[in-house]
């Protein structure tokens, strides 16, 4: 434990208070006044939390669609694995091919003429974007899925005896039982989208609009060896990965923490 | 949704499951049964037998797949559970974790739409009832099974269902609180006067709770009767060994007049009383353990010669073993406990001697 996780951190943070030249916040100074640093916070918040929010989003009712135990939930699950053991840089290259100005998407719209325009969806916000959103989907559906089909669905049966339609279910049943499952998964899946580095390169334009936060530390350690400033760069990615897990489990205290059946047995 | 009824008329309610291999088997195979107005109706019979899948098929949980269900005039086999709006408890209970007690038997008011006001006293109303007064702002994990089942019992009955669904409330709960819990449904149910569907296993409930019992077996009905009628006057032998028939002899037909049968064995002579026609010249006796009684019966009949096998001490009586020369052993309540090995004689009424066909 130590040596795997407290040491590295505790000599990163020391490494970004000894800057090579001025005093020892030298390096958190030049991240906040400069024009070509500080708004890369912006840049991946702008990626991250609607990644994310899409991802929890859409994970949470499909989820909940699925969650009555049959062969075709083994066969979506199985399909949805699929992204997470293809690892980010081969869905970059598949993306790059399916949704390129000339990929099968662009080519299929304007045949069709869906859409005359240019239709650029790489190289720019939105390839980054929808590669997150592939590649951090399933990994929200699948934690989803577990929270949901551990709530007893005898606790639905029995709203539904006392008069709650399914929408009323889920939203009186279901939903506040999910809250700290839900609260954990968006912790996760934002930590995920906020460290995203290959694809903002891949499918971005990692010089302008995608120049996250991590293509910032990169440049700093290994474009301009200066490992001081990549550690103040990658402290403060840290810190506003803190923050917004903070706030998020923070507003978990306020929902029901317990047991998720509805007695003994 | 209605608050009061007539009549519950089920008519062939059937459902199938896909079993293995492709084929489906009935679980609930063309139940009949009209329940009335404030009768309590126990559905009897070993797991596996159906009971709890019909009890699911009237609240809609499970969709039939045949026959109708009709309150008084109203079809209702086809609305969803939540238009139905039968109370129901539920075997482990059911209650909303993350609900207070409270807030948890105001579910059904609150979904129905009744106003505030109105929900704060009937949800007062029904503490009350359940005896639970006090203990309204816990959670349910923080009451014991006993206090968990009345809350669910609550939660049931506060939105005036027309009729109260229960499967197997008290199978959770310890010997002592079940004896306690059956008295309060019973009383519960003698207060509101609600149709009550109760699903047991346990046929000392069904005996002492309802006004009428089912007793099925493998999806299909065996006996609908009153309770003293289907204790004492089973319907067929399946009936009759569930209901404590425990002593069940084969035995050759000699005579038959009417419903009286003279039967014999190579070690005893019976008369007993054909509760069940069949076909053959063979059949077979049931006789309860505390009917038959040690000693010689009037003028000699009904008698049967044996030997103490095995003697189990219960207190206000004993339970004998006795092995007849031909190696039938009968089971005997007795109030003197006869020595082991002694050679006794046990009789019994030819009334209590019910004549079955061969299975």
């Amino acid at each position: 434990m130590l040596l795997l996780f407290i040491y590295p951190f505790i000599y990163g943070l020391a490494l970004s208070f000894t800057p090579p030249k001025g005093d020892w916040l030298a390096n958190y100074r030049t991240f906040f006044t400069s024009d070509h640093l500080w708004p890369t916070i912006w840049t991946t918040l702008k990626l991250a939390l609607p990644a994310t929010i899409v991802n929890v989003g859409v994970a949470l009712p499909i989820a909940y669609k699925m969650r009555i135990k049959s062969s075709y939930q083994r066969w979506i699950t199985t399909i949805l694995v699929v992204p997470i053991t293809l690892g980010t840089v081969l869905i970059a290259e598949g993306m790059l091919t399916y949704f390129g100005p000339k990929g099968w998407l662009a080519q299929f719209l304007q045949y069709f003429h869906f859409y005359d325009g240019s239709i650029r969806l790489t190289h720019n916000y939105w390839g980054v974007l929808i590669s997150l959103v592939i590649s951090g989907f399933p990994f929200a559906f699948l934690l989803i899925l577990s929270y949901i089909t551990g709530i007893d669905p005898v606790l639905a049966r029995a709203a539904s005896t006392l008069g709650a339609d399914p929408f009323a279910q889920f939203r009186h049943i279901y939903l506040p039982l999910l809250a700290p499952g839900l609260a954990m998964c968006f912790c996760l899946a934002f930590v995920q989208a906020f460290s995203v580095f290959p694809s903002a390169v891949l499918l971005g334009a990692p010089a302008g609009p995608t120049r996250v936060i991590s293509i910032a530390a990169y440049e700093a350690a290994f474009e301009q060896y200066d490992y001081s400033l990549a550690s103040a760069i990658a402290m403060i990615m840290g810190f506003v990965q803190l923050l917004i897990v903070a706030a998020v489990l923070g507003l978990r205290g306020f929902f029901y923490r317990g047991p998720v059946s509805g007695g003994k047995g | 949704m209605k608050h009061d009824f007539s009549e519950l008329r089920l008519d062939r309610v059937t459902r199938r499951f896909a079993g293995a291999g492709g084929h489906a088997f009935a679980a609930l195979s063309e139940l009949t049964i009209t329940i009335r107005r404030g009768e309590f109706v126990a559905l009897l019979g070993p797991s596996g037998c159906g009971k709890s899948t019909a009890l699911n098929c009237i609240a809609g949980l499970l969709p039939l797949s045949g026959g109708t269900i009709q309150l008084d005039e109203l079809r209702i086999d086809t609305l969803p559970p939540e238009k139905r709006g039968f109370g129901m408890v539920f075997q482990n209970y059911a209650l909303f974790p993350h609900m207070t007690v409270r807030r948890n038997i105001a579910f059904g008011l609150r979904m129905q739409g009744v106003p505030g006001s109105q929900i704060a006293s009937r949800v007062k109303h029904a503490l009350k009832l359940v005896q639970l007064t006090g203990q309204e702002h816990k959670l349910p994990g923080q009451l014991s099974g006993g206090q968990q089942q009345r809350v669910a019992i609550a939660r049931a009955i506060v939105i005036e269902p027309p009729l109260v669904l229960m499967d197997e409330p008290l199978s959770n709960l310890d010997a002592k609180l079940r004896i306690e819990t059956r008295a309060e449904i019973r009383r519960i149910h003698r207060e509101l006067g609600r149709a009550t569907i109760y699903v047991t296993h346990d046929q000392d409930e069904a005996l002492s709770l309802a006004d009428r019992i089912v007793v099925m077996k493998d999806g299909v009905v065996q006996q609908i009767a009153t309770p003293h009628e289907v204790y004492a006057q089973p319907a067929n032998l399946h009936v009759a060994n569930f209901m404590g028939y425990r002593n069940v002899v084969e035995l050759d037909i000699v005579r038959e007049e009417g419903t009286r049968v003279e039967l014999s064995g190579p070690d005893m002579r019976l008369v007993g009383t054909r509760k069940q026609m069949g076909p053959g010249t063979r059949a077979v006796v049931a006789m309860r353990p505390e009917e038959i009684t040690l000693g010689e019966g009037p003028d000699g009949r009904n008698t049967i010669v044996a030997r103490v096998d095995n003697v189990e001490y219960a207190g206000r009586d004993s339970l004998v073993d006795v092995i007849t020369s031909s190696g039938t052993r009968l089971h005997v309540r007795a109030t003197s406990s006869p020595a082991l090995g002694d050679e006794v004689r046990v009789h019994v009424s030819p009334e209590r001697v019910l004549v079955y066909p061969v299975a």
